[in-house]
Formats: C-alpha cells, structure tokens, sequence
C-alpha cells in the first residue's frame, strides 16, 4: 500500500500531463486527417520531423519560440508531402504514411551532420533556450489545481485547449461539417458543392502543424537536444489514442491520459517494483486491439477512411 | 517482349528519377554525387566479396518482399512483417536453446518450422481480427509490432541473457570453433560452392537461406499463379464483392493470405539466427519489415520483380557503410532517405503516367 501511494500522487498525475502532451496534440492532427479520410500513419515521421527542426533551428538562433514556429512550419511542410501524393496523386496512403516515416529517420541524422557534424543528436541547449515554464494566474492559487497544472511549458496549455477547440471545430463549425462529410461520403460531399481535395487537403495540413508541434515538445519543453529517432513510437501511440478514442477529440484526449499515465506509472516503478517495463510499454498497443476486435465497444473509422476521391467526370 | 519490359518502365523510372534526387541531397550538403553513386556500384557489385553481402542483405528482403506482396495481392497491406520477423527469429533461437542435446540436424529442421509457424501466428492474429471483426490491418499489425518488441526484448532480458552480457542478445546455439560450426546452423555459401571448386571467400555471411528464399519465390509464383487456392486468393484482392458471389470465401481467404504472408516474413529468422549470427539478437532488424512494403511495391508484387528489387535494396545496405567512411558529409543516412524516396516515387506513379500522357497528347 505504502509502495501505491508513494506512486501515485499529484506529481505523478502532472507528469501523466506532460507526457501526454505529444500524444495529444499528435492525436488531435490525426483526427483532423482521418475524419477527411486520410489515413495517417506519418504522424510518427512529421513529429520527427518537427523535433528536429525546434532543436536545429532553436540551435542556431538561440530563439525557442523561433524553434517551436519552424517545427510547426516543418510539420506542416512534411504533412503538404502526404497530401499531394495521396490527395493529388491518388497513391497508397499507407504506402506514403510509410515513406515519410522512413524518411525522417534519416533527414534528422544527415541534416544534423551537415550543420553540427554530429549524426547523433543536435547540441545541447542551454536551459534559458528551451521553452520557459508558464504558470497560470488565477489556477496558481487553486491549490490542488496548481500543482497539477502550475509550471508547464506553453505547449502544455496548448495541447489542453485544442482539445475543446478540435471538439468545436469538428462538430459545430461548417469546415467541421464538411470535413466529416469528406470522410463518410465524398460522393455525396461533391454533388453538395464542397471541394473534396480543398478540405482532405486542409484536414492533413493541421495534422502536419499539431503533429509538428508535438514534436517540438519533445526537443526544446522536455529536453533540449534532438537525438536519433527520439519520438520513440509516440506517432504510433497517438495513432492508438486517436482510434482508442473513436476518433472523437474527447475521447483521443483521455486515450492519451491513459497512455501517459501507463508511461508515468512505468517510470515511477523502475526500481520499485518488480514488474518489466516492457509490459507496461506495450498496454496501449494491447488495449487498442481488444478495443479494435470489439470487446470494449467498436470503434468505427470515418467509413471513406483510405480511399482516394476519383471524381467523376 | 512488350509483355515483360511494359512492367518494368515505371519502376525504373521511379528508380532512376530516386537517384537523381538521391544526387541532389547529397550535392545539397555538399559532397559530389558521382562519387558517392561510385562508391554505391563499386562497393556493392564490383568484388566477389561486394556481390556476396549484397546477396546476403537482400536475403531478408526478399522474404519480407514477398511476404508484402503475398498479402497485397489479396488486398490487405500487411506493415506488420517487422513484428512477425524478430517474434520468428526469437523463436528460431528459443528452439535451439530448449534443445541443446539434440541432435543438430533435427534442431535446425525444428527450429525452421518455428520460425514458420511463429511469424504466421503473429500475423494470423490480424488476419483473424481483420476477416471476424472488420479490424483494419494496418492498424492491428502496427500494435502488434510494438507487442511484438515488448514481449521479445523482455524474454531476452530476463529469461534468456547470459548474465553480464553488455548486449541484449540470447545465449548461442551454436559456436565457431577452429572455422567449424558446432551445432544447428545453415551451411555458408563458402562450404556450398567449395565442392564445385569455386572459392567463395569464407567470411561471408550469405548462406543457404539465400537459396531457400529464391525457392519460396517460386513456390509463391507456382501457388498464387498456378494453383486454385492461389487464383482464390487474388480474385479476394481484385474484388471481394464478385469474389463473394462467385462463391469464394472472403474471410478464409483473408486469414490466409495474412497467415501466408507471416510465414514468408518469420523465414528472415532462419536467415539471421540460423545463418548468421546463431543467437537472438535484440533489435537486429533495419527495418526489413519496412524495407519489405518499398521491396514489394518496386516488384509490382511478383516474385521476380521482389527479386530484382531486393538485390537494389541489398546493394544500397551494403554501400551504405562505404559511402559513410569515403565521403565528408554524406553519412549511412543518406541510404535510408533514398529508399524513403524511391518508395515515395514508386507510390506516386501518377506523376509519371501523368508526364507521359501529357506529352503523348502534345505530340498529337
């Protein structure tokens, strides 16, 4: 018991919060491509993508929030990539989601050589060149609150509020709307007068700006260096979040709580107790199976999910 | 001769247009692409010694490739081959460990089998969630990677590392000595070629699993081409509906084709555990499972063309450490951005066709 409670606490539940921070805003940018119909399995690539560019450019210009706006660039950039050869050019979007992966484990490592001559990771950053830690005015004196969301970095907060902002955009806003109708029905989507490549297009370019951010997190708020292929599968858990979460913005929110908390929970107990890492490692990736096979209610993809829109002529 | 060169133009175009990107990259950071794409062609085919890992490295590919293409000709995209090739290649060292006074012959036969059976498994398990449950297959082969790495690197650490071993890797199953091998192994091309009097330099690792994977391209061609279950199988991939109504099952065909595919990718740990390095070691897989989708998709997923386009991948591995010493600023990298960029290339062949027609149509 005494062993529960020591790992258990307030601090343990803000650490829950600044891991899932990636998770989130990666989550979040998936939603917006999936529910246009485009899978997004480059997530994992285009945070990669965003992590390095904070790092490099915060490197060079000793500027974080320069950083943090040329990883979103970044993201954005990578995710116009997946937009062009899945939207304009018709290709396998699993195919291309792949590519992109496989390539940005090599851009950062090559890039970084050229500039730093070190393939390994960027150089370290002086504390006062990473993002500050912000507190809240008027949480600050909540006392249960200020500890748990007190002392974060800015993309913390980001992250939190998009989740509402997303809920809002999705489901009470026309591009919301028409997004959604992209993604069950663009037949129908085109006959009603909406561009089916225009909105599928401006659903995986947010992708590519949240996921990008996300990525940034990782190299200039929790670190201060990129090293080599430093998002470790946190695409591919946010990939998780998002269908554990039914594609809902609330539910991919909370899904990434539960795989931050896991991650939290297995850092607390290294030394602690006796249970693997690997098993707690592997949770989201199990309990998003037993949610995909049905067991814990169906999760059902946006239904156009993967096909391209030929339209007719 | 149109039947076999049409097929070709657009993969290579993609090849070529790659290279040509792949040159720009490298000018972009400052060292000068002839000489890297030197390096590549020397390092990789001018030597006995360059062909032979260049054989070696496609080896893996080439089932991997298979194991993408069995799948995709049955409409499913199996991205899950790197987890069932390192749960394949754990337990090809699992069964030597659990047997080690057997004889080694029947070891080596066993321990093949598991490595069949277990990458079928793993890949059985999407293939039942996807034709019970309608689970997409992409995304249960993509947790069951992870799994795959969670379970595996956690039976090496704790159950089956020699104590004190700096590296995560299982105790052997079989040991070099004196230049023999003692126990269950695959025989090296060295000792294969020695009796024709062809002296292939011994320390190379490529081995009879190079031989076993040409063999499962031609019995993948005879199965999907020329057999019932085979045409059954891509009647499902071309379409379920009129496959459906034509009276072919299209779940049996998709768990099939899923277990199939598995089997094909779990063969990579007859390669590397039984050829190569004679124990699991974790985390020895660059992404073949990865390699394998652009290995496919450059083949036009026919077992010829994932032959041809293993070997190019096998060659791009092979030069890779080369172009990483010999150049300034071009560092291993730069080998994983040009397979990236060829898979990119290949997916979007829209771009070529669209060039073509587009000129056809000025010529006009």
């Amino acid at each position: 018991m005494e062993t529960l409670t020591s790992i258990i606490n307030l601090s343990l539940l803000a650490s829950m919060i600044r891991i899932s921070t990636p998770l989130i805003l990666a989550a979040l940018g998936g939603l917006y491509s999936e529910r246009g119909g485009v899978i997004n399995i480059a997530l994992e690539g285009i945070m990669l993508s965003g992590a390095f560019t904070a790092a490099a450019v915060t490197a060079l210009y000793h500027n974080p929030w320069l950083g943090l706006f040329s990883a979103a660039i970044a993201g954005l950039l990578v995710s116009l990539i997946h937009a062009v050869a899945s939207i304009r050019f018709r290709a396998n979007q699993v195919v291309v989601g792949t590519a992109i992966n496989i390539l940005f484990l090599g851009v950062p490592p090559l890039v970084s050589g050229a500039l730093f001559q070190s393939t390994g990771s960027t150089p370290q950053l002086p504390r006062e060149q990473t993002l500050p830690d912000w507190n809240i005015p008027l949480i600050d004196r909540i006392p249960v609150l200020s500890q748990l969301l007190s002392g974060h970095k800015p993309i913390v907060f980001l992250a939190l509020l998009m989740v509402p902002v997303t809920h809002y955009i999705l489901f009470r806003t026309r591009f919301g709307l028409r997004l959604r109708a992209v993604g069950e029905n663009p037949e129908a989507a085109d006959t009603a007068g909406v561009s089916v490549e225009k909105i599928r297009y401006a659903g995986v370019l947010l992708s590519g700006l949240l996921a990008g951010i996300g990525g940034a997190y990782l190299s200039i708020g929790q670190n201060s260096l990129f090293t080599r292929n430093m998002t470790a599968g946190r695409g591919f858990i946010a990939l998780a979040a998002l269908i554990f979460g039914k594609w809902n913005p609330l539910g991919a929110f909370l899904a990434c709580l539960f795989f931050g908390a896991a991650e939290a929970i297995s850092i607390r107990m290294q030394g602690v107790v006796a249970i693997p890492v690997q098993f707690i490692q592997i949770i989201p990736y199990v309990v998003t199976l037993v949610v995909l096979a049905g067991f814990i209610g169906r999760a059902i993809p946006p239904r156009a999910i993967g096909q391209p829109y030929v339209k007719e002529k | 001769m149109k039947r076999i060169f049409s097929p070709l133009v657009l993969p290579i175009t993609a090849v070529v247009a790659a290279f040509l990107f792949g040159g720009l990259i490298v000018w972009a950071v400052g060292d000068d692409p002839i000489f890297v794409y030197q390096l590549f062609f020397s390092s990789a085919f001018r030597s006995a010694e360059g062909i032979g890992y260049t054989l070696f490295y496609a080896t893996p590919l080439i089932f991997t490739g298979l194991a993408v293409a069995v799948a995709f000709k049955c409409g499913l995209l199996n991205i899950g081959a790197e987890g069932q090739l390192i749960t394949a290649a754990f337990a090809t060292a699992w069964v030597g460990l659990m047997l080690p006074s057997w004889p080694a012959l029947v070891v080596l036969v066993l321990a093949m089998l598991a490595a069949v059976a277990v990458g079928g498994m793993w890949s059985g398990i999407p293939g039942v969630l996807k034709a019970k449950f309608g689970a997409h297959e992409v995304i249960t082969t993509i947790m069951m990677n992870f799994i795959a790495v969670g379970i595996v690197s956690y039976l090496t650490q704790y159950h089956y590392r020699r104590p004190g071993d700096a590296i995560l890797e299982t105790y052997p199953i079989a040991e070099v000595k004196d230049g023999a091998v003692i126990g269950p192994h695959l025989p090296r091309m060295h000792a294969l070629l020695a009796p024709f009097g062809i002296n292939f330099p011994e320390h190379i690792p490529l081995n009879l699993a190079f031989l076993i994977a040409i063999a499962a391209c031609l019995i993948v061609y005879v199965f999907m081409w020329k057999t019932k279950w085979g045409y059954e199988l891509r009647a499902v991939g071309a379409n379920p509906l009129a496959a459906e109504y034509g009276g072919i099952s299209t779940s049996r065909n998709i768990v099939i084709a899923m277990v199939i595919s598995g089997m094909l990718a779990g063969m990579v740990g007859i390669n590397e555990v039984l050829g190569y390095r004679y124990r699991y070691y974790d985390g020895f897989s660059p992404q073949y499972g990865f390699t394998g989708i652009a290995v496919a998709l450059l083949g036009r997923n026919h077992p010829a063309g994932v032959i041809l386009a293993a070997i190019l991948f096998g060659a791009l591995q092979r030069s890779a450490l080369f172009i990483n010493i010999f150049t300034d600023k071009v560092s291993k990298d730069w080998v994983v951005i040009l397979q990236a960029v060829i898979i990119l290339f290949v997916a979007c062949e829209e771009i070529f066709r669209f060039r073509a027609r587009r000129l056809r149509v000025a010529a006009e």
